[in-house]
Order: structure tokens, then sequence, then C-alpha cells
């Protein structure tokens, strides 16, 4: 059966390979390439002259500056976003990813450099309780799929709430403002930026406390995730995380773009090389 | 059922991706699935016939917009109509606050919509060559005894397209079947957004895909099945004799 | 140039990838197709089953779900080969399937289906005696293939070969899903961030039409080459 499998994967690379073979500069480490998600405001976005930019933009170069390396990005829609980097299209992701256990199997995450809550989000005339489970039946949710957050809002809630997955985080703001959906889960500077609801005239509100538990889904953060051979890449940026949170860099960037806290200081033990 | 139930909880015991859980997101999408092509199929048929009498009229302005619906119906992917029915409903002012918005607010509904357009559109065409191509004899045989023009239609030249258009119709069933996939496009989880679903939560893209591939592959021959069947009864009398 | 809120531009990029698509995959799928029509017309039982498997299969599974399999399956499942050929002899060779070549090979295959079904009819049409024929004027088989039996398989072809394109064509508009700029995607994105559907997806919609409409024209004009001396001979008897 493997051999089967292995014979017609040759097969299949034969036919494809002169379409699409690129020589691999996998000695020259002059340039790294970074993957990453767009848009995901205010992490990363696109203006008007078609740059990117945004909070991990800044803070991508940065590491990149800190570890001596050039730095270009690549980008690539979340579906794709672990093979892309397994099919060395980019040689490392920086968009935001969650260690989890799932995607420790596949890739190697660097130290995690940001940490931020997940929260439910509804229009503010509504009144729902997110803890009475049976009053919840029958109302539709939205996340993006295959992040950390549908993973908890399909296991805790699957039952009882209609979850809707989509691609990018920005259709399922669309379809909040729309009015097709009652719920969002939301990524908590998504929520404030994309959705806007501590503003004062939002029409939309936060119920329930912030969600950062459990560890088992949410994961300790947001790290760079990286092929699992490349462990001296990842060791690199590691030093660099470690390098701009002893700096005051990541402050200084954390404050550009945020009015409140989302670090995850590493400890002087993970710093120690 | 609790036995069942635990041999199959056991069998499925020693692997990561097909668990009960995600089976059940595969059964929930096949039903989905089917709901929403036997739906588009039905309403298409109820569409489809009146447009394809329609189609056949002497009279320009009833034929001529029958024609343009059919042309860009057939002419443009589905999958910008169902962009269209799902974003467009969105931006007419104040329908949040109608009656139709518990309709449209859902996904299923604005799918079903787009899907029932389409297919009535590709069906309308399949009967209108069906009543086109009556033999003549079999008009000259109506007339000779008498009957109106609404009674021929009804008794003997839509009965006998119907039979023609089979063949050409079923082909039209299993094409919908697979255009139906886009609807997971738009957040609907029929088969293939469970299967989108599972890849995307395992990084798995082997099993869920090809597991989709067989349910879908096993759906297309039910319905060549079903459809080689009534075509054996209802066009027996086309066949050659001695066949 | 049209503007469409700035758009305008990017949507044509979008359409020009749109046909590069649809061209490239009807080429895969014609060379398919002749392939698929001979092995099911072959008198070899292994090399008839796999003609006919290969059918089957396509045509019993959505072109979406086959899409979907070969971008993201077909990605990883080379990177094991890759990461085994890396482990086994150091060497590195990373093989990258974009959007684009995973569209262009997923649309070739299942054309490629529906191609040899209608060249194997195409082919059993044209008549033995025409063949000979050209044999007894000492014409090497490949100038007979390409002499005699290819202008009057065309001729049947046509428009089974007219019906696969415009059919090819709308699938193109799949591709946006698994990440391709075509011009669908291009439509999609415009839409979110404007809100307006209707601005963009009718004038997709319209290059769609305009397209086929062209097309069609084509192959009108095409299938009457090919019927030079069918139809006057025709016109004879009648």
């Amino acid at each position: 059966m493997t051999n089967w499998i292995t014979q017609s994967l040759i097969a299949a690379t034969l036919i494809i390979a002169p379409l699409a073979a690129t020589p691999a500069l996998a000695d020259d480490n002059q340039t790294v390439r970074l993957g990453i998600d767009v848009p995901y405001e205010p992490f990363v976005m696109r203006n008007a002259d078609g740059q990117l930019e945004g909070f991990e933009i800044d803070l991508g170069n940065a590491l990149c500056k800190r570890a001596k390396l050039d730095c270009t990005w690549v980008e690539q829609p979340w579906d794709g976003i672990i093979p892309g980097l397994l099919a060395r299209k980019y040689d490392a992701i920086l968009s935001s990813m969650a260690i989890t256990p799932e995607r420790e199997r596949q890739v190697l995450f660097s130290l995690p450099y940001y940490n931020t809550p997940s929260v439910w989000i509804t229009a503010r005339d509504r009144d729902i309780d997110i803890d009475d489970k049976a009053s919840l039946k029958g109302l539709s949710v939205g996340v993006q799929r295959g992040t950390i957050r549908d993973v908890y809002v399909t296991q805790e809630y699957g039952d009882v709430l209609d979850i809707h997955r989509y691609g990018s985080s920005q259709d399922v703001v669309n379809d909040l403002k729309a009015g097709r959906l009652d719920l969002t889960f939301e990524d908590f500077p998504i929520a404030v930026d994309a959705i806007d609801f501590r503003g004062d005239n939002s029409p939309y509100k936060q119920i329930g406390p912030s969600i950062k538990t459990p560890t088992s889904i949410f994961g300790k953060g947001a790290a760079m995730a990286f092929r699992k051979r490349d462990k001296a890449l990842a060791a690199k940026f590691d030093q660099a995380i470690c390098a701009v949170y002893a700096d005051g860099t990541f402050d200084k960037l954390m404050h550009q773009y945020f009015d409140y806290d989302l670090s995850v200081r590493p400890s002087q033990q993970d710093c120690a090389q | 059922m609790d036995q069942l139930n635990a041999w199959f909880t056991q069998l499925l015991a020693g692997n990561a991706i097909f668990t009960a859980n995600t089976l059940g997101f595969y059964w929930n999408g096949l039903v989905t699935t089917v709901q929403l092509v036997f739906l588009c199929l039905l309403l298409g048929i109820v569409l489809a016939v009146p447009l394809a009498i329609g189609r056949g009229s002497k009279r320009p302005w009833i034929k001529w917009p029958i024609y343009a619906y059919t042309y860009v119906f057939r002419g443009t992917p589905l999958l910008i109509q169902l962009y269209l029915v799902y974003y467009g409903v969105v931006f007419f002012n104040g329908i949040q606050d109608t009656i139709f918005w518990e309709v449209f607010k859902d996904a299923f509904y604005p799918a079903l919509i787009a899907f029932t357009l389409n297919t009535a559109a590709y069906t309308t065409e399949i009967f209108r060559g069906a009543i086109k191509n009556t033999a003549k004899g079999e008009i000259e045989a109506a007339r000779a005894y008498g009957m109106s023009k609404g009674l021929m239609m009804r008794r003997i030249i839509l009965p006998s397209a119907f039979r023609r258009a089979l063949p050409a119709y079923g082909n039209e069933v299993i094409f919908m079947l697979h255009a139906s996939a886009v609807a997971s496009v738009v957040t609907i989880m029929d088969l293939t957004g469970a299967a989108y679903y599972v890849y995307a939560r395992f990084y798995a893209p082997f099993p869920a895909f090809i597991f989709v591939a067989l349910i879908y592959l096993c759906l297309t021959f039910s319905i060549m099945f079903v459809f080689r069947q009534m075509e054996k009864r209802l066009l027996a009398h086309l066949r050659p004799r001695g066949a | 140039m049209i503007d469409l809120q700035g758009y305008g531009p990017r949507l044509l990029e979008g359409a020009m990838v749109t046909l590069e698509l649809a061209l490239l995959s009807l080429v895969l799928a014609v060379v398919l197709g002749l392939l698929t029509a001979s092995a099911k017309l072959s008198r070899n039982r292994a090399i008839h089953a796999i003609g006919t498997l290969y059918t089957t299969l396509i045509r019993g599974v959505p072109d979406l779900v086959l899409m979907m399999l070969l971008f993201y399956g077909g990605q990883i499942g080379i990177n094991m080969l890759t990461d085994q050929l890396y482990d086994a002899f150091d060497i590195d060779i990373f093989i990258n399937v974009d959007a684009f070549i995973a569209g262009v090979i997923t649309i070739g295959l299942i054309f490629g289906a529906y191609m040899g079904e209608t060249f194997r009819g195409a082919f059993q049409s044209v008549e033995e005696g025409q063949m000979e024929a050209a044999r007894a004027y000492g014409m090497s088989p490949w100038l007979a293939f390409r002499r005699v039996r290819f202008p009057l398989m065309m001729r049947h072809a046509l428009p089974g070969i007219g019906n696969n394109w415009m059919v090819l064509l709308k699938t193109t508009a799949l591709v946006s899903i698994i990440g391709l700029t075509d011009m669908v995607r291009v439509a999609a994105e415009a839409t979110k961030a404007t809100h307006e559907p209707f601005l963009f997806m009718l004038p997709v919609a319209g290059i769609y039409l305009l397209i086929a409409s062209l097309s069609e024209w084509g192959f009108a004009k095409l299938s009457k080459r090919y019927s030079t001396g069918f139809g006057e001979a025709s016109e004879w008897t009648n």
C-alpha cells in the first residue's frame, strides 16, 4: 500500500516537476521568507499603495534586524499556511499562529511573542448569556476555519450553536455586520479593531469574560513556526524575540498599535543559550 | 443500539481523524447536500416546464426574455450566481428588518435560490429540445383526434418529451450534485464543507478529501442507477425491436 | 480605462489569468482526451481498464473536491517525497504546487475524461475505408493520421469539444476558492471590501458571457471548415 502510494507520488512528481520545479536556495540563508495571512488588522494589512503594514510586519522586520537576516514577506491564505511552509514557499510563518498540540506535530514553534484572549461579541441590543447553554440553542456564531477559536467553539458549543466557518476573519466580520450572525468568537485585537466593540457608539459589545483557557486549545500564545529540521533558524529567532523584549523594542511597537498589554515576556531560562 | 455504538467507537479508537465526531460532520454534510440538491431540482423542474413551453412560443416578448435568462445563467459560473445572491441580498436597504431576512439570513436559502435559478435554466433548454423533437406523427394524430392546443400539450407532447428528456436530465442531476460543492464557500456545511473542516482541523487532506470523494462517487452511481432503471421502463417503446 | 473604484486594472489582470488558465487546461485536456480515447479503444485489457477507471472516477467526483485534493494534498504528498529524497540522498529540491498549476492540472484532468469520450466517438466515426485508401496511396501512418483521420475525426469531435470548452471556462471560477487570483477572486475581494456585489460581479459575469459568445462564433467557423465537402454533398443529394 505504502509502496503504491510512493510510486504514484513519484509519478505525480515527474508530471508536475518540469512545470513547477524551482531550485531551492537551501544554503543561501541571506534571505528569509516569512509567510503571513493578509489582512488581519491591526497585525497586518495592505495600505493604499499596496504595501504591507501592521504590528506583525514591524515586529517581524525588527526580529530580522536583530537576527541579522534579510527578510521578505510572502502572502498566504490561512487554509494553506502550514502546507505552504512545509512546501518551502517560505521559511517561517509569522502570522499570529497560536501554539497548539496539533500544529506542533507538523511544525517547530519559536518562543511565543504575544498572547491575546478571545472574546464573545454580539449586537449591543441583544441579551445573550454565553454560560447558559440551553438558551443558546439555534443561535449562529461565526469563526475563522481551522483556528483555535474554531476548535474551542466546536468542542464546547458544537451541540448548541450553529457554527459558521469562514476562510478569513474579514468574512466573519462582514457577515456579523450584515446581520447574518448572532455571535462571533474573535481574537481580542481583531474584535477591537475590525468590530470596535469598545467604542461608545459601537453597535456591538462583549459578553462573558475574555477566554484564554484551556491551554490545550489556546496554547501559550502566538509564535513563529518553522519546518522541523530548521532548528538553527528557529534558535536565531528565539534569541531575537528575547532581544526585542529586553531592549524595549517590543513595548514601543506594542504601545504604537495597542492600548492594552499583549506581551508574553520570555523567561531568562528560555533566553539562556 | 448501545452495543453497536460501543463497537463502532472501539473500531474508531485507533485513528485520530475519523472519530465518531468527524463522521458526524460528514453525515450532517450528506444530509445537507441531499436536501439542497433535491430541493433545487424539484423547484427547478417546476420553473422549467412553463419556461420551456414559453421558450417555444411564437410571441417574441415571451420567447426572447426566456432565451436571455437561460443564456445568461448557462453562460456564467454558478459560483458568481451564488455570490450575487448571497452578498446581493444583504444590500437591499432595510431587508434586515423584514420577515424576508429570516429566510436570507441563513446561507441555505441564498444557495437554494442560486442553485434553483441555475438548474432551471439548463432544465428549460433540455425540455425545450425534447418538446421540439416531438415526432410530427404524434402531433398530427392528436390533431386528428380534435384535441385543443392545451390538451395536446398536456396529454401528448409533455409526457412524450419528459420521457425523451430523461437521459439528458439524468446528466443534469449529476451535474447539480457536483456543482453543489460550491455551497461550502458560503459557510454551508455540506459534504465538501465537512471535508474542508476536517482538513483544516487536522491538516490531513488525503483522508478528508478522498473519503468525501468516495461518498460523492456512491451518490453519483446511485443516481445513474435510478435513471437507468427509469429509462428502461419509460423508454421501452423507443428501443429497437428485438434488442 | 474602466476604474471600478480602483479595482478595474486588477480585474483585467484577473481576466487574463482566467483566460490563460482556461486555454492551458484545454491543451492538457485535449492531450489527455486523445490518450484516453486511444486507451479505451485499445485491445489491451489493462490499458482499457485504466482508461475506463479514469473516466469513471473523474466523472463521479465534484470538480471542487478534486481541486482541493490536488492542491492541498498534492503539496503534502510531494513534500513527503522531497523530504525522503533529502533524508536519503541529501538532495534538496523543492517543488511548489501553486494554485495556478494545481488549477491547470485539475481542470485538465477533469476535462481530459470528458474529451476522452468525445474523441472515442469521433475516432469510431471515421470509416476504415478512408484509412485504407490513404494507405493505398502509400501514406505513412503519421501522414495518414494527419491528413485523413484527424480532419475527418474533427468534424465529429468539434461539437463535443465546443461543449466541453464552455463548461471548462466556467469551471475555472473554482480556482478562486483555492486562492488563485482570477477575476472571480478579485471581484469577491472587492465585494467584501466595498460591499458592492453588483458593481464587481456583473462585469465579471459579462466577461464570461463575452468569452462564451466569441467561442461559440469561433467554433461555428471551425465547424464549417471541417465540414467542407460534406455539406455540399448532402446539398446535392437532397
